[in-house]
């Protein structure tokens, strides 16, 4: 039916509306409740992030050796910790290093990734084989161990947690992407393109990137998980976030050892914002996955 | 529509004259539609995909269903079948079948007629057969189910429909898997699945489309052979005019979910009664037809079904259109057993003639004696097939020593098969592939082996147009940045002036410069295509590769955008390389032909020439094979329907190419490759035997 779509070329025709945002968002929460949940729960987060300091009037760093171990009241939602600090306020401004940590990390390193995957589908041949070696490597160590060993070579804290964790991201993006980008090589609208004499970049960055832009965003929104995830790992093993800055990874560190029977608030609280956090995009992601993938193919 | 939908009704009256005039026809129509609608829900509202759409069949005889995509004839028949996406409705109707109504059937019993009596026939080989699965199995299967037959008596069955599809050594074809079958082999089995338990009605969706034109006449002549023999019923859904002149009894024309017109195929093509029948008639280019006319096209597009104009469909496309089209016509007979739903449809003799003198003779912008614009010396290029650990690398020779030329301001078409290597050539010719051999000079340098500067200079001057206008436009880009792109790039414009020239070439290739903003999916496909020659033109080039640049296209939008190419070319005195399957196609836009066959030219001569004397006998066969739109001239016609399939090119025949399939090979042929050489002036074929 697809010629039928348009009516005579004299008259100027309806062209079919975009759909307004609110519109979409509407037809995605309805098709994907569990997605629109886990959208929702990234959103709340965001919200947190950034507007921490009027969320709460307790300071993240302040000590209060009154008020040590306190459990959940009316003072302090969720208690304290072994240093009098209040775990709510902990926790929100902890979902700032989280987003930090995880958006920066899975953007820098899907950018790359989709970079690189786009240009070794769009040379193929000899390139894009060495380059997918190379890409196996990398994929060989498990993400956990390669961020330590970045971490083991760079040093801890904030910033250097994001390149350990953005590193390995990098193969994986590209890996997608480029399974992609090989489909999109073979549009003839990129033969068009060469046969107009424009440049390898221009054909690569104008004519196949935004062709790719449904598999990035999936596994963009799937990265941001884990990389939330690794951070907090990276933190409890001690070689991420360093204190007194408030991380969830780190919470769970000075918590969970010493205090689990005594007050497991202390434990509790930051690994549910954990859990949380990466099942919401998660499920963010796996929704995109569904709601964009059958758009590709029209 | 009331008044169309009782005229329909009082139709059989008609058929009954007809079928007494026939004598194969028993008297009792195996299936009669009548006032059958459907409508299908869409997220973007209700589709009225057929309206009152009633036509009869009789055992023994071939209906074709006619139209162009979206006009509901896949939709009419999948109804008898109840196929029927789950989103249609059907509204009204009744579809008897041998005296029942299989609207009313239960599941289990339409269950039990479907393959049984009815069987369908799909257009895709490839995908309609289960790959996993022996094709032995996919036969018998409605043997056991149907008809419950023992494995024995099913095999026995099974061996003789494959020998009556044409098969040769079924009984070792029976353990073959659908992948080691060729296109056409696989739609013979799929005849031969249909055929199993004896149906009294085929219905074939667009069986040939995705063959090719030599394989295509056989599955036809196969299909029109066994319909007369077994006395089935044979209803044929195709867009192919060529078909239905050559092989359908009665026609039936459908337009925007309606029939316009119905009839013997000698009536709806000797005599049309409805506008848009003569329109498409006029609008096809045909093979018995020169280069001298333009087409008559018929402007417009099909309308939208989500809201179609009122009144007849086909009044803002019609030429003839008055105030009382407003109002539906309804189909009524114009003569015995010929109906046509137009108000005027007495009058159109007479109002043609007042028009005729509208028709415009193409320029005398013949072959010019200057050099060649595009020269291709010997030219090659061989795909490395890899080989495994223990197989030798094989080469596969896509294209074997062309030589051709082409000269400023002419068209040369190459025509061939799918896989013969004219589209490999056409990739070759811009550099989108390199060649492994050959010279290919392009106004005196040689481009073979020109560096990137080189060819970024030669790219101004040459352009492609491809064949699916779906992907070769970017989706993400609008019109307007597709086609003042390549301006920008090479610096042709500065970049405050490249708007309005995107509003000039818009405008050159009949669109709005308005389009500017969309993006190629709010563009129908006969406007893509459209935006993709604007795009060709945009660095003003000399040569301009069509690379099956109107195969994609709707019939009455195909006419338009030839009639555009040839105007361009005369306009703008382009050159044009236009690589196609179809024959009719390159008859009309061509002043030279090079007919191609498994990677080398076999035969090149002016079009006139090529198609009034042709001397290969491959281009014998491809012109025998190709069906002319007219059943007075087609019954005229010998058939000689040439055997075999396209051979691989990975194990080419020795010797001639051709010689497994050629009527008139000799000893000879096996052993020695013939060279072109030249018969009569400008006449070229690679034949030792003519």
């Amino acid at each position: 039916m697809a010629s039928t779509e348009t009516a005579s070329a004299t008259v100027i025709e309806d062209i079919p509306r975009r759909p307004t945002i609110l519109a979409t968002l509407g037809a995605f929460s309805r098709e994907n409740p569990l997605g629109a949940c886990g959208g929702f729960i990234v959103i709340v987060m965001i919200v947190m992030a950034f507007f921490a300091p009027w969320l709460t009037s307790y300071d993240p760093t302040a000590n209060d050796f009154g008020a040590m171990l306190a459990p959940p009241d009316g003072d302090h939602f969720l208690g304290t910790d072994q240093f009098g600090r209040d775990l709510l306020s902990r926790i929100i401004y902890g979902a700032r290093t989280a987003l930090l940590v995880g958006f920066v990390s899975s953007f820098v390193g899907c950018f790359l990734g989709l970079i690189l995957g786009v240009t070794s589908a769009y040379f193929g041949g000899r390139f894009d084989l060495l380059f997918q070696r190379v890409m196996d490597v990398f994929m060989a160590f498990p993400l956990i161990i390669l961020a330590l060993a970045v971490v083991a070579i760079f040093g801890t804290g904030v910033q250097n947690v994001i390149i350990a964790i953005t590193i390995p991201v990098i193969p994986r993006a590209a890996r997608i992407v480029r399974a992609s980008a090989l489909a999109i090589r073979e549009m003839p609208y990129v033969d068009a393109a060469r046969a107009n004499g424009f440049s390898h970049s221009r054909i690569i960055f104008r004519h196949m990137m935004p062709n790719v832009m449904a598999p990035f965003l999936i596994i963009l929104t799937a990265q941001v998980g884990q990389a939330i995830l690794i951070e907090a790992s990276l933190s409890y093993l001690g070689l991420g976030v360093q204190e007194p800055i408030p991380a969830w990874g780190l919470m769970l560190r000075g918590g969970a050892q010493e205090y689990a029977e005594s007050a497991p608030w202390v434990a509790i609280f930051p690994g549910l914002a954990i859990t949380l956090a990466v099942f919401g995009f998660n499920l963010f992601g796996d929704a995109l996955r569904d709601w964009l993938d059958p758009k590709m193919k029209t | 529509m009331q008044t169309a939908a009782a005229q329909g009704a009082s139709a059989p009256l008609s058929d009954e004259a007809i079928s007494a005039r026939s004598a194969t026809k028993s008297g009792r129509p195996i299936l009669e539609i009548e006032n059958l609608s459907v409508q299908f829900r869409s997220s973007h509202g209700l589709v009225r995909a057929v309206e009152n759409v009633g036509y009869t069949v009789y055992p023994g005889e071939m209906v074709a269903i006619v139209g162009e995509s979206g006009s509901g004839k896949s939709v009419s028949a999948l109804t008898v079948m109840r196929l029927l996406a789950q989103t249609a409705e059907v509204t009204s109707g009744t579809v008897m079948f041998d005296g029942r109504d299989l609207l009313k059937l239960d599941n289990e019993e339409m269950r039990r007629i479907r393959g049984h009596h009815v069987s369908m026939i799909f257009q895709e080989p490839m995908t309609s057969l289960n790959p996993v699965l022996r094709i032995g199995l996919q036969i018998m299967e409605p043997l056991f189910i149907h008809l419950g037959m023992t494995e024995e008596a099913a095999k026995a069955r099974a061996i003789e429909l494959l020998t009556l599809v044409g098969i040769t050594d079924p009984e070792s074809r029976l353990e073959q898997y659908p992948h080691q079958l060729s296109g056409g082999m696989r739609q013979r089995v799929m005849i031969a699945i249909g055929l199993a338990c004896d149906p009294k009605l085929l219905i074939a969706d667009e069986p040939t489309t995705a063959l090719d034109v030599t394989i295509q006449a056989q599955i036809l002549e196969l299909m029109k052979d066994l319909s007369r023999r077994l006395g089935i019923a044979v209803v044929i859904i195709t867009h192919n005019l060529g078909i239905v002149a050559r092989y359908a009894d009665r026609v039936n024309v459908m337009y925007a979910a309606r029939i316009v017109e119905s009839g013997t195929a000698e009536d709806v093509f000797g005599n049309p009664r409805h506008p848009y029948a003569r329109g498409l008639l006029s609008a096809v280019p045909r093979l018995d037809r020169g280069r001298a006319m333009r087409l008559q096209t018929i402007e417009g597009a099909p309308p939208n079904l989500l809201k179609p104009p009122e009144g007849c469909r086909f009044r803002p496309r019609c030429r003839f259109a008055i105030d009382k089209c407003v109002v539906s016509p309804p189909l009524v007979e114009v003569e015995q057993g010929h109906r046509a739903a137009c108000h005027r449809s007495m009058e159109l003799d007479k109002l043609e003639k007042l028009g005729a003198d509208s028709h415009d003779a193409i320029g005398a912008a013949e072959i010019t004696t200057s050099g060649p614009i595009l020269q291709l010396q010997g030219v090659s290029k061989f795909f490395p097939i890899a080989g495994g650990f223990f197989k030798p690398a094989k080469l596969v020779r896509a294209v074997n020593k062309v030589t051709l030329d082409i000269a400023p301001g002419e068209t040369l078409g190459l025509v061939g098969e799918s896989g013969c290597g004219k589209s490999t050539l056409g990739r070759v010719v811009l550099r989108l592939d390199d060649p492994t051999d050959g010279k290919i000079l392009f106004e005196g340098s040689d481009l073979a082996n020109a560096g990137s500067d080189e060819m970024l200079a030669v790219r101004k001057k040459m352009q492609v147009i491809f064949q699916d206008p779906f992907s070769s436009l970017n989706p993400r880009m609008t019109v307007g940045d597709i086609i003042g792109e390549p301006m920008q790039v090479h610096k042709i414009l500065p970049k405050d002036k490249i708007h309005d020239r995107v509003a000039e070439l818009l405008s050159l290739v009949g669109l709005h410069g308005y389009m500017a903003d969309r993006y190629p999916h709010q563009l129908s496909g006969g406007q893509r295509q459209r935006v993709g020659i604007a795009r060709a033109l945009s660095v003003n080039p000399k040569f301009i590769v069509c690379d099956e640049a109107v195969s994609a296209l709707d019939v009455s939008i195909q006419g338009q955008v030839i009639n555009l190419l040839e105007g361009l070319q005369q306009k703008l005195g382009l050159s044009y390389l236009f690589i196609a399957h179809d024959l009719a196609v390159v008859r009309h836009i061509s002043h030279k032909v090079a007919v191609m066959y498994l990677g080398k030219i076999v035969e090149y001569a002016p079009a006139d020439e090529l198609f009034a004397n042709p001397k290969h006998p491959y281009t014998q066969a491809l012109l025998a094979a190709a069906p002319i739109p007219d059943p007075a001239i087609e019954r005229t016609r010998p058939r000689r329907i040439i055997t075999g399939e396209l051979p691989s090119p990975l194990r080419p025949p020795p010797g001639c190419v051709f010689n497994p399939r050629c009527p008139i090979a000799v000893e000879n042929c096996r052993k020695e490759i013939p060279e072109l050489r030249n018969l009569a002036p400008m006449h070229w074929v690679a034949c030792s035997e003519v």
